[in-house]
């Protein structure tokens, strides 16, 4: 157990540097960003199933363990509460385990260990303990993976004190965001989408490959990006919703419709000030998650305006997953996803109102 | 399991012994009237100086003396929800810890956390509230250990209740595979609350599980804190040395209710639970084999009762935490910092 940082202090890293020319996919702009940090501390080390030769079943961790070997990029038992509560207590002894919960679906066979331990040791310690570790796992639907498997749930880890929690939408980030859980003192929930990721066998969104630095450098966490400025209606967004945000932000330009999108980046600490300041623009929010409806982000993104000024809304609608589990039939899948059809009609309807 | 000549109890070593033990009861016994002072006539769980469940661990002395006795604060020890024996053997300071207990800003957590919840890195100890949950923290220490090249090992100490938790089976397979330095020692007390063990688990001995993970498994009947110092002994030696993890369980006593207030209807063995009080049978043996004098055990007891009163003492001198800070310390960075 250690009160002191493990920090290689000398480093300033820059925040949110030019992205250049260079293109990536997000897992490698991950791989990359696990393996400069790696690198530069002895102390960093990947956990997690099938982290090791096969790279992680979504691609966070391939290359890993040619570089680092086995002893640092460690495949475990399918035993999810043992090597996360592994991680806990290597974390508190100085260590800075990133370890990957395979589906974020699969928490149910672990949660104690997040909930209880991971996140709330710092505070039962009265700040002398810390856990500065990654738990990072896959999430999202869209292709036919079933109610076990398809879900989002950052809503979860977000209610629950004692755990920041981000949620990459594109590669830039992905490696900005992945230095910045590294490097912080504080347990990290980072959440990936799998249609984010540009992977070779699902179906790709097109900006899942984008220019990231070769360097190393930090996206704040608790920092949203515009992510396209508009005057008519805020989307609130988060991940490959994001995308699908934009796709519609850019066909409805067409027909004079402005549409700012936010990319919140991280859930907490949630960027309370760039949702005010967009919907003091526009004054209509949408709010698209696919996470389920109720109880979760997008309610807490429209209670954050109404407690701060009720009257900057004129309106506010949700485009999310209704609170059904994820079917599994393709016409039923997209049916509950939050896709550009609906969030189109949602801005529509807005903007009308 | 025999202990090495390494390990061999000196009268010196069995004096230390019960003075661990002595020490635990008479701080049980404050931490009880503490406890009970202002909860008369009606009792009320959540009033008074020190409020909550309170999980006393009287009679399971000789586990934590047993196996402390062996430790050094650079080793790791996670604990239950009944923790004070193995905080106490294994040199959390006592005044931080008390002033936890009751609340207090000076406490190890500042009040966050309470008598389940005790963290001092200067001992890397810590405890859990949630059956069987230590042990993959405890893996965790052990680990960074292992990796740090030194032959510092981790504790994990857990109920009988907890052997029939996934985590418990999960942690020992882990470890096993590992070969973590680590020991996972199940204080057998005969009951998860009101249920007894018959009546929860499979085995006569979970020591016999950890055959299933191809590590050695030993279970200490009676109580017995030299039996315990041996296995303990061996476990931990073994585990400095780089050869891997051991189960142990030990057959102890709860001498009190769960947590207080249980008035223990559930409970037939009852009337004879004081006969077993291992402290007095130590002692006694002790005296009986010229190795303690009367003189020697009345010394003992008023030095535990001094280190005692002056641990409640500054836990009644510190301020209970301010209102206002009750979102401190949630992140070490950032909000609420």
């Amino acid at each position: 157990m250690t009160t002191t940082t493990h920090k290689d202090q000398s480093l300033a890293l820059p925040i949110e540097p030019d992205a250049g020319k260079r293109k990536l996919s997000t897992a490698k702009a991950m791989q990359e960003a696990i393996s400069q940090r790696m690198a530069r501390d002895e102390s960093v080390f990947v956990m997690g199933e099938d982290v090791g030769p096969y790279g992680g079943i979504f691609s966070s961790t391939t290359g890993l363990i040619d570089r680092f070997g086995p002893e640092r990029v460690i495949d475990t038992p399918i035993s999810e509460t043992a090597f996360i509560g592994l991680g806990i207590g290597a974390a508190v002894e100085g260590m800075r385990p990133i370890v990957e919960l395979m589906f974020a679906d699969f928490f149910g066979v672990c949660m104690d260990q997040i909930y209880n331990h991971m996140a709330k040791i710092h505070y039962e310690s009265g700040g002398n303990v810390r856990v500065p570790m990654v738990l990072m796992m896959a999430a999202g639907g869209g292709y036919s993976d079933g109610a076990q498997h398809s879900q989002c749930l950052w809503g979860t880890f977000a209610h629950l004190p004692g755990m920041k929690v981000v949620v990459p939408s594109n590669p830039y980030d992905a490696k900005g965001l992945m230095t910045a859980a590294i490097e912080s003192d504080d347990p990290v929930v980072y959440v990936f989408h799998k249609g984010v990721m540009g992977l070779g066998w699902m179906a790709k969104n097109d900006r899942s490959i984008g220019a990231v630095p070769e360097a190393e450098y930090l996206v704040p966490i608790g920092k949203a990006r515009v992510a396209r400025e508009g005057t008519d209606v805020t989307i609130v967004t988060i991940s490959l919703s994001v995308h699908h945000s934009l796709d519609v932000a850019e066909k409805l330009e067409a027909e004079g419709i402005s549409v700012e999108v936010i990319d919140l980046r991280s859930l907490v600490p949630l960027d309370r000030e760039a949702i005010v300041r967009s919907v003091s623009k526009t004054g209509r929010l949408v709010v698209v998650d696919e996470d389920y409806q109720s109880f979760g982000l997008s309610g807490e993104v429209i209670a954050v305006v109404a407690e701060h000024d009720p009257t900057l809304l004129k309106r506010a609608s949700r485009v999310c997953v209704p609170d059904v589990p994820i079917p599994y039939a393709h016409a039923l899948e997209y049916a509950v996803l939050p896709t550009r059809a609906r969030i189109e009609a949602a801005v529509r309807n807005i903007v009308a109102s | 399991m025999t202990p090495s000549k390494a390990q061999a109890l000196t009268d010196d070593g069995r004096r230390d012994l019960l003075r661990t033990m002595v020490l635990i009861r008479k701080y049980e016994e404050t931490i009880r009237l503490a406890y009970y002072a202002d909860k008369k006539p009606a009792f009320d769980i959540g009033a008074g100086l020190v409020p909550g469940e309170m999980h006393l661990s009287a009679g399971q002395e000789p586990v934590a003396a047993g196996i402390c006795a062996h430790l050094t604060p650079d080793d790791a020890v996670t604990a239950t929800h009944r923790p004070h024996h193995l905080a106490i053997a294994h040199g959390v300071p006592l005044r931080p810890m008390t002033a936890e207990i009751f609340g207090r800003e000076a406490g190890l957590g500042h009040g966050r956390g309470g008598h389940m919840h005790l963290f001092d890195p200067s001992t890397h100890f810590s405890c859990s509230g949630i059956i069987a949950e230590g042990l993959p923290p405890a893996l965790g220490q052990a680990f960074a250990f292992q990796r740090q090249g030194s032959d510092r090992v981790a504790v994990a100490v857990t109920g009988e209740g907890a052997a029939n938790q996934g985590a418990f089976h999960e942690s020992l397979n882990l470890a096993a595979l590992w070969n973590l330095p680590v020991v996972i020692v199940v204080e057998d007390n005969d009951w998860g609350i009101s249920v007894p063990r018959a009546k929860s688990t499979s085995v006569a001995s979970n020591a016999d599980r950890a055959a299933a993970y191809g590590i050695p498994g030993v279970r200490v009947e009676d109580n017995s804190v030299e039996a315990v110092y041996a296995a303990a002994g061996e476990a931990i030696a073994r585990a400095r040395a780089g050869d891997g993890p051991s189960l142990i369980e030990v057959h102890t006593l709860r001498l009190w209710g769960h947590f207080e207030g249980d008035a223990e209807g559930y409970r037939p063995e009852l009337a004879s639970v004081p006969d077993r009080d291992p402290i007095p049978i130590y002692r006694d043996r002790l005296i009986k084999n010229g190795v303690l004098t009367e003189g020697q055990y009345q010394e003992m007891e008023a030095s535990a009762v001094a280190l005692v009163d002056d641990a409640i003492d500054f836990a009644m001198s510190s301020p209970t935490p301010d209102p206002l800070g009750h979102l401190s310390y949630v992140f070490a960075e950032g909000v609420n910092a």
